[in-house]
């Protein structure tokens, strides 16, 4: 056996050969996934993300058909939808950047443990490259952090807390549906007008992140017109017999009740309120009124009767007649047999904007995405001019007024518009006490 | 003085679907041993019967309406039902409009046939096994059932209004010599009372009067013997549980005009049941019905906006406080009898 002695030079030469070989892997991958759950084949895989059992499943539901008919249109399925009318051209019915459009979904159980479990088992074993939908704020809080922790985009569903855009925004997320402050802005005006400034209000909020949010807001913008705030009581979330709460209604001087309540909550409170014979009295020589801040379609349908002639707000409604709004409701009601409730219109209009920001920016890049959907202005989906602000990922465009329809003609016929409040009425500065602490950060690309 | 009298009438009614619900598991423990986690889906079930009677009479005949049009701007399908069409509009639509009421004669054959169903394919296979295990079986039919029903009716609360002569409030104020409009109190919540005294009466003057009642009470006391005897308790037993589940099912067919019945509203009642059993004393039948009342007054009391702000939080806790001390001061709880559920 020779032995060959080992000079420094080739010593040098194996270990840098060594070293790049080592490195190499590395660079390949960082080259081949330049960011989290890259597509590289030919299709693209979608996270949707929302209630599939719990009280919110039938929304969850909802929200999911809406999901399946993005899908659908943005492979150049069906009837288009509001591909047609979006002001953005960018999508042209072959997918995303040529990529054919899969799905995955994850049940939140409107728990936020649970969805962040299914957020993340769907960006880790699904290789989904964006997050979408959900019923509650608590629920996108919690998995637009995870969101941006892992590297992904995070288009909310339906969440109404101001925090979702406020001290728990993030780069990574983006809200399209509205939020407590633009309902208490687009309702004061409206009751100033029907019940006057000179009330008495006596809010029953929810014990919760979304309760607070929004009696703060309405408590804020009613006082600001002249109403005085009695009292302001939180009632436990799993409540469901309110007479113990309204009760102390009928003791006070209250002539206005405002229920801070969403889903089960409202059904029960607004039912257990009518049952005592709220609405038939007359305080303060005014007939007493219920107001109701954030309304949706299928919440209304399970108080039944009791929704009638109370005022709410809402992010979207199928009367709308934009020709946005016709689209869809045509596009989903020939497809479903019903008309869409605004929860999957808001997923719906979130699935086109991700795909259209990817389509504009030419990169699934979380960061190229943030860029393309910051500061973007759009039109066509069904709330008229909208804009999607860079400093908090908040959509702002009008806000519908609605109130419980007197004699509806079908069993989807149960709010009527009253007033469509223009999004300069509804707009705040970035620095509102309202939405204040939190940072947006920058963008996570992951990997 | 107003506040408390209307916390009182608040907490009675509150109370009284306590009471029924721990009647019924007060008599499944007393004479299976059973301790039934699915007690709560029972009530839910009795909810969704007239959920399912007002849908059965609402079921229609459809014609179009030309002038009209749908959210799609097709020519509107108007719904006419079967029964105003068979009976006319005025007896059909009051047919409709009593539905919980009829509810009650449809409820009792379903709600039996279900509590025999149970017993007999699942329950009796647990009668030897450890309470725990009744527990988590019965645990699972409940979330079996709830599935089941969401299945069929959805997640959202259905609403199931109480008959039009009983909508609105009387006016116990000016009764009592009070203002006007001070001390209101909803006509069916009166209702729901006068109806769960009717059934607590009921259950108790059969226990009490009859033959097989008192058969059912000795089997109470001591199976062995009253089985030694030659008589046949098990199926006395069956039929105990068909009577609880009818007991949970009527509360439940009473209560869907007060909140929209949902899936999950069994799970609602049946922690809170619980407690009241153990307040009222496993085994004890009085026990159940006055700890029943008894915590849903305290529940109303400490839902007042005074005791709130005096004491956060306590409107979410005084049920399970009441329940604590009871068990240190008394473990057997207020009337439950030496022996039950000790060592």
């Amino acid at each position: 056996m020779i032995k060959r002695p080992i000079s420094r030079r080739s010593l040098i030469k194996t270990a840098g050969a060594a070293g790049v070989g080592l490195a190499a892997p590395h660079v390949l991958i960082r080259n081949a996934h330049a960011f989290t759950n890259e597509p590289t084949g030919s299709t693209v895989t979608l996270g949707f993300n929302v209630p599939q059992t719990g009280p919110y499943a039938d929304e969850g539901a909802d929200e999911l058909r809406a999901y399946e008919l993005a899908v659908e249109h943005l492979n150049g399925g069906g009837d288009g939808g509001m591909l047609g009318t979006f002001s953005s051209k960018a999508l042209k019915g072959n997918g995303i950047l040529g990529k054919k459009v899969e799905y995955v979904t994850g049940d939140t159980q409107t728990k936020s443990d649970a969805a962040r479990a299914s957020a993340k088992s769907m960006i880790e074993k699904d290789g989904a490259v964006m997050i979408t939908g959900g019923s509650s704020s608590g629920v996108a809080v919690a998995v637009q952090a995870l969101c941006q922790e892992a590297g992904v985009i995070f288009m909310a569903g339906l969440t109404h807390s101001n925090d979702t855009t406020g001290k728990d925004k993030k780069a990574n997320g983006f809200r399209h549906f509205f939020n407590s402050y633009m309902s208490g802005a687009a309702l004061a005006p409206v009751l100033k007008n029907a019940y006057g400034t000179d009330r008495k209000a006596y809010h029953l909020t929810a014990d919760y992140n979304w309760g607070y949010t929004t009696e703060e807001a309405v408590r804020s913008s009613t006082e600001a017109m002249g109403w005085e705030t009695v009292e302001a009581v939180k009632t436990p979330l799993a409540q469901t017999d309110f007479s113990s709460y309204i009760a102390p209604v009928l003791q006070s001087d209250a002539d206005v009740l405002v229920l801070n309540h969403y889903g089960g909550n409202m059904v029960n409170s607004l039912t257990n309120a009518v049952q005592f014979g709220l609405r038939d009295r007359v305080v303060n020589g005014k007939n007493f009124e219920i107001v109701v801040p954030l309304y949706s379609r299928l919440m209304a349908k399970g108080a039944g009767a009791n929704v009638k002639g109370i005022f709410g707000s809402t992010n979207w409604h199928w009367s709308l007649e934009d020709e946005g709004s016709v689209a869809f409701v045509q596009s989903f009601g020939k497809k479903y047999g019903f008309p869409p409730s605004q929860a999957a219109h808001t997923c719906y209009v979130q699935a086109l904007l991700y795909a259209d920001a990817v389509e504009r920016a030419g990169s699934f890049n979380p960061c190229a995405v943030v860029e393309a959907l910051e500061g973007f202005e759009f039109d066509g989906l069904g709330n008229g001019p909208t804009l999607y602000r860079a400093d908090d990922h908040q959509c702002f465009k009008d806000v519908l007024v609605v109130k419980g329809k007197e004699n509806p003609t079908s069993e989807f016929d149960l709010l009527e518009i009253v007033e469509v409040t223009p999004v300069a009425q509804v707009t705040y500065p970035p620095d509102h006490p309202q939405f204040a602490g939190g940072q947006l950060g920058s963008c996570n690309p992951g990997t | 003085m107003d506040a408390i009298i209307l916390q009182v009438l608040n907490g009675l009614d509150k109370g009284s679907a306590y009471a029924l619900i721990a009647l019924g598991l007060t008599l499944i423990f007393g004479t299976l041993g059973v301790v039934n986690f699915a007690h709560g889906a029972l009530f839910m079930l009795g909810a969704f019967c007239a959920v399912t009677l007002n849908g059965i009479l609402r079921l229609s005949s459809e014609s179009i309406d030309p002038s009209r049009t749908d959210f799609l701007g097709n020519p509107l399908k108007v719904k006419t039902p079967y029964v105003e069409s068979w009976f006319g509009p005025e007896i059909g639509g009051a047919m409709i409009e009593w539905s919980v009421p009829l509810a009650i004669l449809f409820a009792i054959p379903i709600m039996a046939a279900v509590g025999v169903a149970i017993e007999r394919g699942l329950i009796k296979f647990f009668y030897k096994r450890a309470h725990a295990d009744q527990i988590l079986v019965t645990f699972g039919l409940a979330i079996v059932l709830q599935e089941i029903i969401k299945y069929f009716y959805g997640a959202n609360p259905i609403p199931t209004p109480a008959p039009d002569a009983f909508t609105g409030s009387f006016d116990f104020g000016m009764l009592l010599g009070f203002d006007p409009g001070v001390i209101i109190y909803p006509y069916w919540r009166l209702v729901y009372f006068a109806f769960a005294a009717l059934i607590i009466g009921g259950v108790f003057a059969f226990l009490q009067y009859t033959t097989f009642g008192m058969v059912v009470r000795a089997g109470m006391a001591d199976r062995e013997t009253v089985g030694l005897l030659g008589i046949n308790i098990d199926r006395r037993f069956t039929i105990m549980f068909a009577i609880a589940a009818c007991v949970a099912g009527l509360a439940g067919v009473m209560y869907a005009p007060i909140n929209s019945p949902n899936y999950h509203m069994g799970m609602d009642f049946l922690v809170l049941s619980f407690v009241v059993v153990v307040v009222g004393g496993m085994g004890s039948l009085p026990g159940a019905v006055a700890a029943g009342f008894l915590l849903g007054i305290l529940e109303s009391f400490a839902s007042m906006a005074q005791v709130v702000s005096l004491l956060p939080g306590i409107n979410q806790i005084i049920i399970y406080l009441v329940a604590i001390i009871i068990l240190l001061t008394r473990p057997r709880g207020l009337l439950g009898r030496k022996g039950v559920m000790e060592g």
